[in-house]
């Protein structure tokens, strides 16, 4: 990794599959560079996001991996091996390519398009034919259906299936995907990220996937490049610490508004500690035992639970002093509650509905846990910014140590 | 290649009517559960080629009413002469076609890779200057081209293929350009993206989808040429001319008239071949 300093990595990256090295693209006939000096180290088994404004260098960025763009300068080394001047066609059959457009072949069946690379390299045709069944069955098309139709007869999602499906066929070890799902309407396209990162969970590729939406990025990256012109890094990172700690305002205004509570999406219930001192009382307690507790208590709100320990209703001052109904009929019935592997997001949004301004928490026969509060939340916000801006700043010391080793090492000549 | 859809031409814009799918296609364009409607294949099949069945009936038609015709006339004995089948008719009808044929195959292993090569990278730059020059070429009138070719390649048969192969190079070579350059780059991007070789990519991929609007240029060609054969006899070339000149020369309507009648004929008969290959060669699922 020493070659690689310069580049903003995080420092627990895996082994790198693909490193680019001080890599430029100049198009000919324009004196600004599309990419500008890159050095990027891409994670093995990852998806790694490139995200940035339109016209930043995404797809050059991408389309210099496999050589579809010659770099005009630096190196390529893909698993271990420098692969700047090998025959780009080779390099291209062991890596998976998906693009926007798709561009299936329209004169070729469905089974047809997805063979084309194992046709490449020679497999046989019983061979293709299973390959083809399985890609099929694993992306969610029916083999019998769909394996002689062609590209017209498929809708957009469909296609983009096919896509995937073709650009997996000979098992490459890197997929690069560009806008894969961005001429997709959102339903189908979130239909269709979670089906892959469902298959990428088994698969483990090495992934490039290069999208402008800052949505999509968090929902897809293990690991997420923020691009700026002439495909710059800004910020390179897992999706949470991008969210929690924003490096400059080009990143923050491009992650946009609401990005804390986006990052509530990665953080679970069952990592917080809940708040244990909440009044709570079972459904037969005495009705002055249960106000003494709930006198006892700063809350505004008491839960009383049922005999087996479930969150039953929701009670207040007003609701105790009436009399005349028991425990277990007074109050707001608790209609929603929470399990440990909910997202804060969810929780937050419990929060809000419930009369109590808390979100019960209960485990998988719906058992009392705890209740969480917005201040936990925010507690939490807090202790995650301060975690990614400590990150940062031993980062940076690291870096400065570095370069002052560098510069003692420079010294002597 | 904006400069290539620049050059006004008939055979272009003939091209966007022949690839547009046949009324039948849309049929194919079936989702998940349209199976139910799906005509038997035999009757889509007759449904969207009513048309290639018209043409044999009228040439058959044409047949019957030229024999009518013949066996009703009064005829002289210049009349029996000029319309001999085994002296005359038969070898001016194998001349018209082997020249037809001839000429059509010059122009195509002449302007096919012509225009695939002027649509490489490396010679793109060409592309527009050649279509110019050859659309300008065809600005002479057929005729002229004729004498031309007479003047340098002398009397025959031969003179006249290679002056109608010239001829009509311009529709293929335009139509090969326009087939190849309409390709969609995205279908291209994604075949050499998966490690197709740009051999490969134009052979798998651009050539085939190039066909439809390739074999629109050559059935244009073969229309032309079939008509122009015509005139042939002008240079010693043979063909169905030579009864049509010996019916004006006679003046025995009898003679011009079955001169005529065939040389129209065999110009249907050609496109009609020609529109079958078109239908049979276009690859399945565009
Ligand atoms: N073939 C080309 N020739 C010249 N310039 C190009 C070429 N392709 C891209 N560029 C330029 O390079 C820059 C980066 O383009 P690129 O396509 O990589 O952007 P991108 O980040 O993928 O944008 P988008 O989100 O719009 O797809 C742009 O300024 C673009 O105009
Ligand atoms: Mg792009």
């Amino acid at each position: 990794m020493t070659e690689l300093q310069t580049a903003p990595t995080a420092t627990d990256t895996p082994g790198a599959m693909i490193e680019l090295h001080g890599v430029g693209k100049i198009y000919p006939g324009s004196s600004v560079p599309a990419v500008a000096d890159l050095d990027l180290a891409i994670p093995e088994g990852e998806i790694l996001v490139l995200v940035g404004p339109s016209g930043c260098g995404k797809s050059t960025t991408l389309r210099l991996i496999n050589r579809m763009i010659e770099p005009t300068s630096g190196r390529i080394v893909f698993d271990g091996e420098d692969v700047t001047a090998v025959n780009p066609d080779h390099l291209r059959r062991r890596i998976g390519y998906v693009i926007q457009q798709i561009g299936l072949f329209p004169h070729q069946t469905i089974a047809e398009n997805i063979g084309t690379v194992p046709r490449l390299v020679g497999w046989d045709k019983a061979r293709i034919a299973a390959r083809v069944d399985e890609l099929l069955d694993l992306t969610g098309l029916d083999p019998v259906q769909f394996r002689d139709r062609y590209p017209k007869e498929l809708s957009g999602g469909q296609a983009q299936r096919v896509g995937v499906a073709r650009a997996l066929a000979a098992d490459p070890p890197v997929l690069l995907m560009d806008e894969p799902f961005g001429a997709i309407d959102p339903i189908t396209r979130d239909r269709l990220q979670n089906e892959f990162l469902r298959l990428q969970g088994d698969l483990k590729k090495t992934i490039v996937f290069v999208t402008h939406d800052i949505d999509e990025a968090i929902k897809m990256g293990d690991r997420i490049a923020i691009l700026g012109e002439q495909s710059v890094i800004r910020q390179y990172d897992t999706p949470e610490r991008i969210l929690a700690y924003p490096v400059d305002e080009f990143v923050s205004d491009f992650i946009g508004a609401g990005s804390t509570l986006k990052g509530l999406n990665f953080e679970r219930v069952r990592d917080l500690e809940l708040i244990s001192d909440f009044p709570v009382v079972d459904v037969d307690t005495a009705r002055d035992e249960a106000q003494r507790r709930f006198d006892a208590s700063p809350e505004k709100w008491m839960l009383v639970l049922d005999s087996v320990g479930r969150p039953h209703r929701w009670v207040n001052a007003g609701h105790l002093a009436d009399a005349s109904h028991p425990l277990a009929e007074v109050g707001a019935a608790v209609n929603s509650t929470v399990m440990p592997n909910a997202t804060l997001h969810d929780a937050l949004e419990e929060m809000l509905l419930s009369n109590a301004g808390c979100a019960v928490v209960v485990d998988e026969r719906n058992r009392y846990q705890g209740v969480l509060d917005i201040e936990v939340l925010a507690d939490v916000l807090k202790q995650l910014r301060q975690q990614a801006k400590k990150h940062y700043d031993d980062l940076a010391q690291l870096d400065a140590v570095d370069q002052e080793a560098q510069l003692q090492d420079a010294e002597p000549q | 290649m904006t400069s290539l859809h620049d050059v006004p031409s008939e055979v272009v814009e003939l091209d966007a009517v022949h690839s547009a799918p046949p009324p039948g296609a849309r049929d194919e364009q079936v989702s998940d559960d349209a199976d139910g409607y799906r005509l038997p294949p035999g009757v889509r099949l007759i449904r969207s080629n009513l048309g290639l069945f018209v043409t044999p009936l009228i040439v058959i038609a044409g047949i019957i009413a030229l024999r009518v015709y013949y066996n009703s006339a009064d005829k002289i004995f210049q009349d029996e002469r000029a319309l001999d089948w085994e002296r005359n008719l038969r070898p001016q009808l194998e001349e018209h076609l082997g020249i037809t044929l001839w000429a059509t195959v010059f122009t195509i292993v002449i302007a096919v890779p012509l225009g695939i090569l002027l649509t490489r990278p490396r010679y793109r730059r060409f592309g527009s200057p050649v279509l110019a020059v050859a659309t300008s070429g065809q600005a002479i009138p057929a005729f002229g081209l004729l004498v031309l070719a007479f003047a340098w390649l002398g009397r025959g048969p031969w003179t006249t293929i290679w002056a109608l192969a010239l001829f009509t190079m311009l529709p293929v070579l335009r139509n090969t350009m326009v087939g190849l350059e309409q390709v969609d780059r995205n279908v291209i991007e994604a075949g050499r993206g998966m490690g197709l070789t740009k051999r490969q990519v134009l052979r798998r991929i651009e050539l085939p989808l190039a066909i439809p609007v390739i074999l629109a240029g050559v059935r244009t060609a073969l229309v032309i040429t079939v008509g122009m054969a015509a005139l042939a006899f002008l240079i010693g070339g043979g063909g169905l001319g030579e009864t049509i000149s010996a019916g004006l020369k006679l003046s025995r309507d009898l003679v011009l008239i079955t001169g005529a009648v065939m040389t129209a004929l065999v110009a249907l008969s050609v496109d009609w071949i020609a529109a079958l290959a078109e239908k049979t060669l276009r690859p399945k699922g565009l």
